[in-house]
């Protein structure tokens, strides 16, 4: 997937990029109204996150422009302002939705995953990987042309591992990624979500494997 | 919030009972000098024509042979004729000896006046006026005094002054109804000018704060003035509240996000687990302080605008579905289903901002407490009143705080390890009775917590 991100505060654009990077989406970034239009002109975006307080304008004017050249690019607004006073301009402005700062990484992926399945109901490049056919966006999960469906964590779960087969998850990282840290959970609760993802890979040619105290692997059996 | 105001009696009162109470006093005071100025000219006119005619009477003695001749002109008694047939009487004296006419007069009267005499008496039963004048006669050998009483009764004066009475009083009455009538339409116009301006000022929204520009009188002007720079202090204020907490938010909140995404970023590259514990228990203190932060200021705004409530009709169910529809992805993360069962939809008048920040906040509070791969319900009834209610799955409220949970910053027993500021219930709480409505907290049977919103 392709973003454009709008946000002008260096430090945070830069942590958005590393995660959503890492999470295998293709970003671009503006830090100012007029370097955001001239990307919008240039190239085609699957969704843009749009900051409110830019350093030549305010995001919502830009917002309003883009939907009145009829671009339905999905924007969601990021807004460090107050909740009550500013949802509802921005919604009516024609954003998808919008994520209040500071704002949870996980929060935000999964605002963006909403957002686009509502749009366009499917991601235009899924991963085809040892009989496994996965829509992250859709959350469709085929397995040897038998359709799966799979609950949200399963799905963040399998989404980390095919985008990065052969790699190791030591147990925090995949517990950082799956669970907010409003919660105290034990990384044992990991363990479940990796038996009901063996589950459903059982009858393809992938397989999760345990590596003893360093974590778990996706692997491909050929 | 209205504050009674404290009377100190009343402008139209005090006007009313003034003029009218100045009208009456003056009406009396007419009818009384109209009245005596009337019987005074009665009296005198009543008392030359008894003068003339006692005069004629005294002329017409004369000393004849050395006794007395009177003969009684006719013209003197011809003069008394008066249209109600009063009644005249005359006695006639020589020397102070009764000599004529009618005895009763004599006795009574000064026997010697010097000129004319003039007294009101009661003769048979009628008030009849007397006069009584002397005349010395000087004769050959003698000096005669011939006096002469005459007397008339008042019944036709009296007549007259009760003619004049009623024309008096009626003169009066006519008088005070006039300025009565009056003063009532003085005393409206006067007051409907205040009246016209309270209805112009109530008239207006809550929101509207713009200066009061018809035209007023002169007097009223000094009371619009200063009514105008109270308002534009107050709109001054409000907005300056209003951004200042959305100011407060901006500047709070930026800095929050960049520490928490640094956090982050971090974590996913440190292994050592010591380090690990160190960076989430520190974007878990975060989250704490902007979510904390975000539900003051949501607070204090919630307060500002409850304060002058905005109703607008809207939709429960509309709104209902928007705010599902806005948490969904959040459910998801935690594998939570976010059930909303209603009818068609629920018209209700409020302020949309606030209830949903209400709902918002409890749903909140059903997905942090319920556990990963439960429900939340949420049900929205319309039967006499608007129910709203939501109810997890989770460990409940403890039995011994049900009542306690609704006040600022109380957090449950059950919160431990769950990031809350406490206020979320505050909130909808405040946001329901800005609304008329109340909130009601219950465990279910089976376990879980309830949260109802009556309106």
């Amino acid at each position: 997937m392709k973003f454009l991100l709008i946000e002008d505060n260096q430090d945070l654009a830069n942590a958005i990029l590393s995660r959503l990077q890492f999470s295998g989406h293709v970003i671009d970034h503006a830090d100012n109204l007029e370097d955001a239009q001239a990307y919008t002109l240039t190239s085609e975006y699957d969704l843009i996150l749009l900051d409110i307080m830019l350093p030549d304008g305010d995001g919502r004017s830009f917002l309003k422009r883009h939907r009145a050249n009829n671009h339905d690019t999905p924007v969601i607004v990021l807004t460090a302002r107050s909740q009550v006073s500013d949802r509802i301009g921005s919604l009516d402005l024609g954003a998808d939705d919008y994520l209040t700062k500071p704002f949870d990484h996980a929060e935000l992926e999964a605002r963006c995953r909403a957002v686009l399945r509502r749009k366009s109901g499917t991601s235009k490049t899924s991963i085809e990987l040892g009989g496994v056919i996965f829509d992250p966006v859709a959350g469709h999960l085929s397995v040897n042309g038998q359709m799966v469906t799979l609950r949200n964590r399963e799905l963040r779960l399998l989404e980390l591992f095919l985008n990065a087969p052969n790699t190791i998850f030591s147990k925090q990282k995949l517990v950082d990624r799956l669970f907010s840290y409003d919660n105290d959970v034990s990384e044992n609760a990991i363990e479940v979500y990796i038996g009901r993802l063996r589950k459903h890979l059982k009858p393809s040619d992938l397989k999760i494997t345990t590596l003893r105290s360093l974590g778990y692997r996706l692997d491909h059996d050929s | 919030m209205t504050v009674k105001v404290a009377f100190s009696g009343s402008l139209r009162n005090r006007l009313v009972v003034t003029l009218i109470g100045g009208a009456a006093l003056l009406a009396l005071l007419l009818f009384f000098a109209v009245r005596s100025y009337a019987v005074q000219i009665a009296q005198s006119g009543q008392d030359s024509i008894l003068e003339a005619s006692v005069t004629s009477i005294l002329d017409a003695a004369a000393i004849r042979n050395g006794v007395i001749e009177l003969d009684l002109p006719y013209s003197a008694l011809s003069m008394l004729n008066t249209v109600a047939d009063d009644r005249v009487f005359y006695a006639i004296l020589e020397n102070g000896e009764f000599l004529s006419g009618y005895q009763d007069l004599v006795g009574q009267t000064d026997l010697m006046p010097s000129g004319f005499l003039f007294e009101t008496r009661q003769i048979r039963d009628s008030s009849a006026r007397v006069v009584s004048a002397n005349r010395l006669l000087i004769g050959a050998d003698r000096r005669i005094k011939v006096q002469v009483i005459l007397a008339q009764t008042q019944d036709a004066l009296s007549e007259t002054l009760s003619e004049i009475s009623r024309n008096a009083a009626l003169f009066g009455f006519c008088f005070f109804t006039l300025v009565a009538g009056l003063s009532f339409w003085a005393t409206k116009n006067t007051i409907g000018q205040l009246d016209k301006l309270t209805h112009s000022v109530t008239r207006r929204g809550p929101h509207d704060l713009r200066p009061f520009t018809k035209p007023v009188p002169r007097e009223m002007a000094p009371l619009v003035t200063s009514l105008n720079s109270l308002m534009m202090r107050l709109e001054q204020s409000f907005a300056q509240s209003e951004d200042f907490i959305a100011e407060a938010a901006h500047r709070v909140r930026t800095p929050l996000a960049t520490v928490r995404s640094y956090a982050e970023a971090t974590l996913q590259r440190v292994d050592k687990e010591e380090n690990r514990d160190a960076m989430r228990a520190m974007v878990k203190a975060i989250d704490e302080s902007s979510r904390a932060a975000g539900q003051l200021l949501d607070h204090a705004m919630i307060t500002f605008r409850a304060g002058h409530l905005e109703q607008h009709p809207l939709d429960l169910v509309e709104l209902a579905q928007d705010l599902v529809l806005r948490l969904t992805p959040i459910a998801d993360m935690k594998d939570l289903k976010l059930e909303l069962d209603s009818p068609q939809s629920v018209p209700f008048s409020g302020d949309s901002v606030l209830l949903q920040n209400a709902l918002r906040n409890l749903i909140d509070n059903a997905m942090k407490y319920g556990p990963t791969e439960s429900s939340v319900e949420i049900s929205i009834s319309h039967k006499e009143a608007v129910q709203i209610k939501v109810c997890d799955f989770g460990p409940g409220f403890p039995a011994h705080e049900i009542d306690t949970l609704t006040k600022r910053f109380q957090r449950g027993e059950n919160a431990k390890g769950t990031i809350g500021s406490g206020l979320g219930l505050t909130i909808a709480r405040d946001v329901i009775e800005a609304h008329g409505g109340e909130i009601q907290l219950s465990n279910r049977s089976g376990g879980g917590a309830c949260v109802t919103l009556s309106l």
